[in-house]
């Protein structure tokens, strides 16, 4: 059965729970979108962005050092972080782009929490000609200022949200108030497989790209399947762009790392699948951090893109259904992971990506050495360097 | 079926719409957040609404991530939640308030307060506390399923909204499903917002009206007695919010916030006697 149903739903998961004001949206959204996806000049027009402007296919690297020097599983990394933009979130925003400009909306927004969505979807307004928004809360718009600029030279408008935790889940909330007052002549280009159906297939499908080319690729160099994905999980989108070719390959361990911040037990992190239960924020049903009354709580993450109190419903389902595991890496994990890559490899992981790295080191220690490993290595650190200088104490 | 249109039958909300239609009146409806300063302060308005010409009260439920909100309101949430405010304690204001008063109470409360007490708890809880009917605004119909039931079965409305956006389908569609009242959303955003297509809204409450006989009101953007007087015209009830809460989080420190309320709605109220 191919998920989600007409209803958004995956399981008890996803659905549409939002304002009546953004149900029509939502309706055309989803009738445009299942039109064009199987439009052939609009998947012709797709690939032709994503390989001329986005630069795919992007590699799937050997890591050779960092395989030897963990001793275990042989490691390969899905190289997003060499797309343009330096992440995977601009697969996303230039298909949501093509159908915007298809259902005649000249403007977009969008919410960042990196900044890296806010980026790709700032980078495509401008290179499309496109009026764009991007909503970010203020605690993002200083751990990120490199990224703020940046949308600002593409010519967006960054606005600031100063309400609640101030990070992704606030610029969600901010992003979809816009959305329901200027919803006749703007597209909303959600990030991640979030939100109310259709937004977690759409992105989906458009991420869905990374696990086509890494299956193709792994196939080519191994001549086989590998054991075992691993992605961090924020929303979830560059996992289930992982992931999603690799469903139906049964012996494929799919593993999704979510941020423990300064520990699970310390209640400072982002692990909905190990402190969330079911519930429904920002339009969908899904795994949700809350308290016992069904506030949504604060979360924290030396990451931005991953702290955020929900996941994408398609990894609750799949947690349900015991097709992924969802395990966690702490802050201080991630650090490490951050600079032994950079180190062995001369990659210098997001601290989102640093966090699959994580569970890399512990994980391919205990595989076998003819097992496979296959990595999102999802963005690229560069919008982190003044963090974890921060972060060490070093004046830059 | 029966049993079901017997209780609704008794509802308070019902009783309130056709006793003003006798008197070709329309419904002033008041939205106040509760425990916005606090759940004894929340007590006292909804009192002097009442006193101040009221004819229902709503209820916002304070939650954390009020998406179809606007400041004024998300800021009363934040009040509410600092306050400690409660789906549960809140119905035991309600519980207390239905010993001086019948005013039909409808709560606003987003889904997912809903969902972590209980859908068929909470709409029993409910409905004992005293309230009539539920707004749940990220709930849409086609998402209403684990609520259709135990509301109907405790005989509180589930009333839905619809929008200057909704389409003939959709329009059919939640103006059938939605019980006690039709919300009716004058402006295409938050609450909160500037009302100024009054011909929109009259033309939009007179398609609504040719798929039921539930009353339609009209909220979002209602901010002054002008206002309120120019969607009496239109519909059958007026619904404001945002000018409410806005002298409620203006006063709620100085003394003068049962008072000043109180006036705001008398103006309401007089603007909107029939002439």
């Amino acid at each position: 059965m191919a998920i989600p149903d007409r209803h958004g739903r995956f399981g008890p998961y996803g659905g549409r729970y939002v304002p009546e004001t953004l149900m029509p949206a939502l309706l055309e959204l989803e009738e445009a979108y299942q039109r064009t996806r199987k439009d052939k000049g609009f998947q012709a027009e797709l690939k032709h962005y994503l390989k001329e402007y986005v630069g795919r296919p992007t590699p799937l690297y050997f890591a050779q050092r960092l395989t030897k020097r963990l001793g275990g599983a042989k490691i390969y990394l899905k190289r997003e972080d060499l797309c343009h933009t330096g992440a995977h979130k601009i697969n996303n925003a230039i298909g949501q782009a093509l159908l915007a400009r298809r259902m005649k909306k000249p403007r977009l927004i969008a919410e960042t929490g990196a900044g890296q969505h806010g980026v790709a979807t700032a980078t495509v307004a401008a290179m499309f000609g496109l009026e764009c928004e991007i909503y970010m809360g203020t605690e993002d718009m200083q751990r990120q200022a490199l990224n703020v600029f940046r949308m600002r030279l593409l010519g967006s408008k960054v606005t600031g949200v100063d309400a609640g935790s101030r990070t992704l889940k606030d610029a969600i909330s901010e992003a979809m108030r816009d959305w329901t007052t200027n919803v006749r002549t703007t597209h909303y280009v959600l990030g991640s497989v979030l939100g109310a159906h259709p937004y977690p297939m759409m992105i989906r499908d458009f991420q869905a790209v990374i696990g086509r080319e890494a299956r193709k690729q792994i196939l080519a160099a191994e001549g086989r399947l590998p054991d075992c994905l691993i992605a961090c999980v924020g929303g979830g989108s560059n996992a289930m762009g992982l992931f999603h070719a690799f469903v139906p390959d049964k012996k494929v361990r799919m593993v999704g790392v979510e941020a423990a911040g300064l520990g699970v037990e310390s209640g400072k992190h982002a692990a909905r699948f190990a402190g969330g239960r079911p519930g429904v924020l920002q339009g969908t049903m899904t795994y949700l951090l809350q308290d016992e009354n069904g506030q949504v709580n604060l979360t924290h993450s030396v990451s931005a893109g991953l702290d955020y109190a929900a996941v994408g419903p398609e990894h609750s389902y799949y947690k349900e259904t015991d097709r992924a595991e969802y395990t966690w890496a702490t802050d201080d994990e991630a650090l490490a992971a951050f600079d032994l890559l950079a180190r062995e490899e001369g990659i210098m992981p997001a601290l989102e990506s640093a966090h699959a790295i994580a569970e890399v080191i512990k994980c391919a220690p205990r595989m076998k050495k003819n097992q496979i490993l296959v990595v999102n290595l999802s963005g690229r650190g560069d919008k982190d360097v003044q963090q974890v200088a921060r972060i060490k104490g070093v004046t830059l | 079926m029966d049993e079901r249109e017997g209780y609704i039958d008794m509802n308070r909300l019902d009783q309130t719409f056709s006793s003003l239609k006798a008197k070709g009146e329309k419904a002033l409806i008041t939205y106040i957040m509760a425990g916005d300063p606090s759940l004894h302060e929340t007590e006292q308005l909804v009192l002097e609404l009442e006193r101040a010409g009221a004819d229902i009260i709503e209820l916002g439920v304070p939650f954390s991530d009020p998406i179809a909100d606007g400041p004024v309101i998300q800021q009363a949430a934040e009040r509410g939640l600092q306050s400690g405010t409660s789906l549960r304690r809140i119905l035991e204001a309600v519980t207390r308030l239905r010993a001086s008063t019948q005013i039909p109470i409808v709560l606003m409360a987003y889904y997912n307060n809903i969902h972590a007490f209980g859908e068929a708890d909470f709409c029993g809880k409910a409905a004992e506390a005293g309230v009539d009917g539920l707004i749940v605004p990220d709930m849409p119909p086609d998402e209403a399923e684990p609520l259709r039931k135990p509301a109907a079965a405790a005989g509180l409305h589930l009333i839905f909204l619809l929008a200057p956006t909704s389409t003939a389908s959709r329009r059919a569609y939640v103006a059938k499903e939605s019980g006690g009242f039709v919300y009716y959303v004058s402006i295409t955003g938050i609450t909160g917002a500037k009302l100024n297509d009054i011909a929109g809204v009259r033309e939009n409450v007179a398609k609504i009206r040719k798929h039921t006989k539930t009353p339609v009101a009209v909220g979002f953007g209602v901010a002054t007695p002008e206002d309120a007087a120019r969607v009496a015209e239109a519909a059958d009830g007026v619904i404001v919010g945002s000018a409410i809460v806005r002298r409620v989080g203006e006063h709620g420190q100085d003394g003068r916030l049962v008072q000043e309320v109180g006036s705001f709605v008398r103006s309401l109220k007089a603007a909107m006697q029939p002439a």
